[in-house]
């Protein structure tokens, strides 16, 4: 066994006679899931083209934005999907954990099912916050991050951007660089593309990549590099994360000129890439540090149409978890 | 009124010894013993105003002790009273348990000695030894009273819940007791090194992208407390070990004749931190064969009933830390009975109260390692019962005649489900919620009265 | 299974060199014409009829493929799909005669999902509908302008039509009677 494979007792898991009920992370999703997801992503994608992008669907539905953590663009992406899709949205910022600010999490999960909600998105700083949701939650839950464990849309719309940009997944050789250890979206992306058959490096200071053996115990194929350049001549995508500059305050790091000499992307190093290859970056970015101006608009970044296939996968993922009987 | 126990397997764990035999209980001791089987004419059997207790098929133990629990009584009534807690540790088949100091108040003071013992009186369900703080309110500045804690009764000194964090202060608490002939529990722990932890730090903490406390933590921290008690020549107890490295510091230590004893819990030798993972994990054995095997795959992931300190660890620790208990460098079994409320635990993963309530599964945990061929059940026995007193400085709890009744009557076959109403205690924080267990001390007699009947 | 064929694979090719026929007859010829194919065998059939018309009128006719899954009222009922295929109408289709092409006309819902459909897509002229087969049992006030064959069915039944595009072998109709 190369990488684990999806749990057979996770309750919402896809069967024959069962719908999938949650998306919180990308580790019990199969396959062919993933992939039928990114087909869907692709018509959904037709329809954010028209003139009138708008389809009756999710009509009378009611999905609610509840963020524990500040996040325009993904609470927009998601507003967007679920309008797109006609279903009604409802967006709260709950400032601070429950812990600091009185109202318990499964309080305020409980007042918003009363409220009618189908669907909660939820983005929280806890890891596993959205594991508490789901338990106190008749609807459906999709994690919009949740500490630094799981981002699985991100990793979703990251897989069908690679897609649709090199035609396939499968084989693909990715190289993540950036603060992995503290990363949500490295994680399920980590999930994603080695269910996807991909290859996966991870690269970046030691300190921010962690335990080498702690992550090749869950997935054995995963590989760790500290030099950067002498992974982009075979690399086909190069995932440049977010630094931020807490971890040099808390002594993870020199100066943050260190991070960029080794580990930046800039115009020389994508000069080494094949000619084929593409730059990604979930956003949003510290230009000058992971990645210099010139590389995020280099031909090779597709990091806008990131940005519009979010929309896209997230309304593939709100129609998949809506109605009551199993997906035919 | 006399109790009798009829044709048991009595377990002397001072001889190491056990055999069909009966006892006959009055007046607070065991007042006759009859080896052997019992006839059904016996007169003994129809004395009057006795009370038979058919002891067939299972075992005859002295009273279980516990040294380390968690009675939270003064000040957090909502999770655990002395009654309620003593009345569990009665179901889990124990007479004699050591309570823990961070209450509120913290056990600083006399007169917070002397509430813990009467209100133990009062209930009656069993023998409550306080552990006082060894610092003011636990802060880790000023010494506690320390004599005058002694002389109201407390059996030694802990801040446990956190270490005492300053070495220089550790030291001075060492030297203070040294006069007093009783021991430092230690929570063993360097606090930086595990600052903001939600688990243990591995190969499930990284998956889960919890905040880890590593190993290491705990072993600096055993490490240290050894040092300085080898430098006082003092005597250290370091509860709860969980770590395989903690294990060896303490073998190493021993044999360089420290004066250092340890304790381990029946959740870091019964558990993993792969539970944390509950139904995500796609390696684990999925069947709750009772007595043989547990299914943790019941449980969703980030089940805050996990989360304890210090953390649920990996396999090859609790492998370590049975191995420490088997040869003499743990000397005994300690509960770490931590009842929470569920407002405490129905919280984000890290930010969830850490503990479990553990009492009433100590015993069938230890009996599955036995029925597992880990453990030996005459081990298993003298690690709950004879290797606590010593550590006391009690005689043997040999149920000889004369001693004082403490006992515990066994039934390794009984089948039975940890449900919230099976429990005793306030705390229904385990995550042996919904498992089937095998064993259970199925009647505990304390100084002659029977505390629990199943 | 009580399965009997009601339409050969002859039968069906006739069928739609009429179809083809009657396109063209009602709309004085197939320069406005785009023909919409509904996912799934909606999409061979219009190609097929696209031929058809192509053969006789020596012009091509624009093909359309329609999804009408976003556009359905049943999702509580039935669930999401799993998959969403592509709709791909390569001809604006405003001002046009948009003839809808499905295998089976049943109830009428999905040509009504796949009139919204098309409203959100443009304004035609006019909107007809080319069915190879209609068996009854409308529950909403549709009704088809150009028809393979008329069956009578019984609700029990079940209607399949077997394309060698997506199904191989020979074309059928087949009516397969359901369990009581």
């Amino acid at each position: 066994m190369t990488m684990p494979a999806v749990s057979p007792h996770v309750p919402w898991t896809p069967t024959e006679s069962r719908k999938r009920r949650h998306v919180l992370d990308l580790d019990d999703f199969s396959t062919q899931e993933i992939t039928d997801i990114l087909d869907s992503a692709t018509s959904m994608k037709e329809i954010l083209g028209r003139s009138v992008p708008q389809v009756p669907i999710l009509r009378g539905r009611t999905v609610v934005n509840v963020f524990y953590e500040e996040s325009t663009r993904t609470r927009m992406s998601f507003e967007l999907a679920a309008r797109t899709l006609s279903a009604q949205v409802m967006s709260m910022t709950a400032k601070g954990s429950s812990v600091e600010k009185g109202e318990s999490l499964i309080d305020t999960i409980r007042t918003i099912q009363a409220l009618g909600a189908d669907i909660i998105v939820m983005r929280h700083g806890e890891s596993g916050a959205p594991y508490l949701a789901a338990q106190h939650f008749k609807g459906s839950i999709i994690n919009a991050g949740d500490g630094r464990h799981a981002h699985p849309s991100q990793a979703l719309l990251d897989l069908f951007t690679i897609r649709e940009q090199l035609g396939t997944l499968e084989g693909l050789r990715v190289t993540i660089v950036g603060d992995i250890v503290h990363s949500r979206v490295a994680r399920s992306n980590i999930w994603g593309m080695l269910r996807c058959g991909m290859h996966v490096t991870l690269c970046g200071p030691s300190t921010l990549i962690g335990d080498v053996r702690t992550w090749q115990a869950t997935f054995p194929t995963l590989k760790v590099h500290y030099t950067l350049d002498d992974l982009l001549p075979d690399t086909d995508v190069v995932m440049a994360l977010r630094i931020q500059k807490e971890r040099m305050q808390a002594g993870l790091l020199p100066a943050l000129r260190e991070y960029s000499t080794y580990f930046g992307l800039d115009e020389a190093r994508l000069t080494r890439l094949p000619a084929h290859a593409i730059v990604m970056h979930p956003g949003p970015m510290n230009e000058g540090v992971e990645i210099m101006p010139e590389a995020a608009t280099s031909p090779r970044s597709v990091i806008e149409t990131q940005v519009t296939n979010g929309v896209a996968v997230r309304m593939a993922l709100l129609y998949r978890l809506s109605g009551e009987a199993p997906a035919v | 009124m006399p109790i009798l126990l009829v044709n048991g397997t009595i377990i002397d764990p001072d001889t190491r010894q056990m055999g069909l035999g009966s006892l006959l209980i009055d007046n607070g001791v065991i007042s006759a013993r009859f080896d052997g089987q019992l006839p059904s004419d016996a007169s003994v059997r129809t004395a009057p105003g006795t009370t038979v207790i058919d002891a067939g098929h299972k075992l005859i133990t002295p009273g279980l002790i516990d040294l380390h629990v968690h009675l939270r009584e003064p000040g957090e009534e909502h999770k655990e009273t002395i009654a309620t807690g003593t009345r569990a540790a009665a179901a889990g088949g124990f007479t004699v348990v050591a309570c823990m100091p961070n209450t509120r108040p913290a056990v600083d003071s006399v007169a917070v000695v002397q509430h813990i013992t009467a209100a133990a009186h009062r209930a009656g369900h069993a023998e409550v030894l306080p552990i006082a703080a060894a610092t003011i309110a636990r802060a880790g500045k000023e010494l506690s009273p320390l004599r005058e804690l002694v002389e109201a009764g407390a059996i030694g000194f802990s801040d446990d819940g956190v270490p005492v964090s300053d070495p220089a202060v550790m030291r001075n608490v060492f030297e203070y007791i040294k006069m007093l002939g009783v021991p430092y529990f230690g929570h063993c722990e360097d606090m930086v090194l595990s600052k903001g932890w939600g688990m243990h730090e591995g190969a499930v903490s990284n998956r889960l992208g919890l905040p880890g406390y590593p190993s290491a933590a705990e072993e600096v921290g055993i490490a240290r407390d050894i040092a300085i008690a080898e430098l006082t020549d003092s005597r250290l107890h370091v509860c709860h070990v969980s770590t395989a490295g903690g294990v060896a510091l303490i073998r190493a230590a021993k044999a360089r004749g420290v004066k250092v004893t340890g304790e381990a819990a029946p959740h870091h030798m019964v558990l993993s931190d792969r539970w944390v993972l509950g139904w995500l994990d796609e390696q684990a054995d999925a069947q709750n064969v009772p007595g043989m095997s547990l299914n943790a795959t019941t449980r969703p992931p980030y089940d805050t009933s996990t989360r304890v300190s210090p953390p649920l660890r990996s396999e090859a620790d609790a492998e370590a830390v049975l191995a420490g208990l088997l040869d003499g460098t743990l000397d005994f079994v300690a509960t770490d009975h931590a009842p929470h409320s569920r407002v405490d635990k129905e919280v984000e993963y890290r930010l969830a109260m850490a503990g479990i309530t553990g009492i009433e599964t100590a015993l069938a945990s230890m009996l599955m390692l036995v029925n597992r061929g880990q453990i030996s059940l005459m081990d298993v026995i003298v690690k709950m019962t004879d290797a606590p007193a010593a550590f006391l400085g009690r005689k043997s709890t040999a149920l000889r005649v004369g001693t004082r009744a403490d006992v515990t009557v066994i039934d390794p076959q009984l089948v039975w489900t940890v449900t919230p109403e099976t429990l005793f205690s306030k705390g229904k924080n385990t995550p042996l919620l919904g498992q089937q267990m095998r064993g259970k001390a199925v009647a505990t007699i304390y100084k002659g009265t029977i505390t629990h009947q199943q | 299974m009580n399965e009997r064929q009601i339409m050969t694979a002859d039968e069906v090719r006739r069928a739609i060199a009429r179809i083809a026929h009657e396109i063209g007859e009602r709309n004085g010829g197939v320069g406005q014409v785009v023909l919409v194919g509904i996912y799934r065998r909606g999409i061979p059939l219009a190609k097929r009829i696209a031929a058809a018309i192509s053969h006789i009128e020596g012009s091509t006719v624009a093909i359309g493929a329609l999804d009408i899954a976003l556009y359905r009222d049943d999702l509580e009922l039935r669930g999401p799909s799993t998959h969403i295929q592509h709709t791909n109408i390569p001809v604006d289709i405003t001002g046009k005669i948009v003839v809808l092409v499905d295998d089976v006309l049943y109830t009428g819902r999905t040509i009504r999902a796949a009139l919204d459909a098309l409203t959100d897509l443009g304004r035609p002229e006019r909107i007809q509908l080319a069915v190879l087969v209609d068996r009854g049992h409308r529950e909403l006030p549709i009704r088809a302008d150009f028809v393979g064959k008329n069956v009578p069915t019984a609700i029990s039944e079940d209607v399949a039509v077997r394309l060698n595009e997506v199904d191989g072998g020979d074309d059928a109709v087949m009516i397969h009677r359901g369990d009581a």
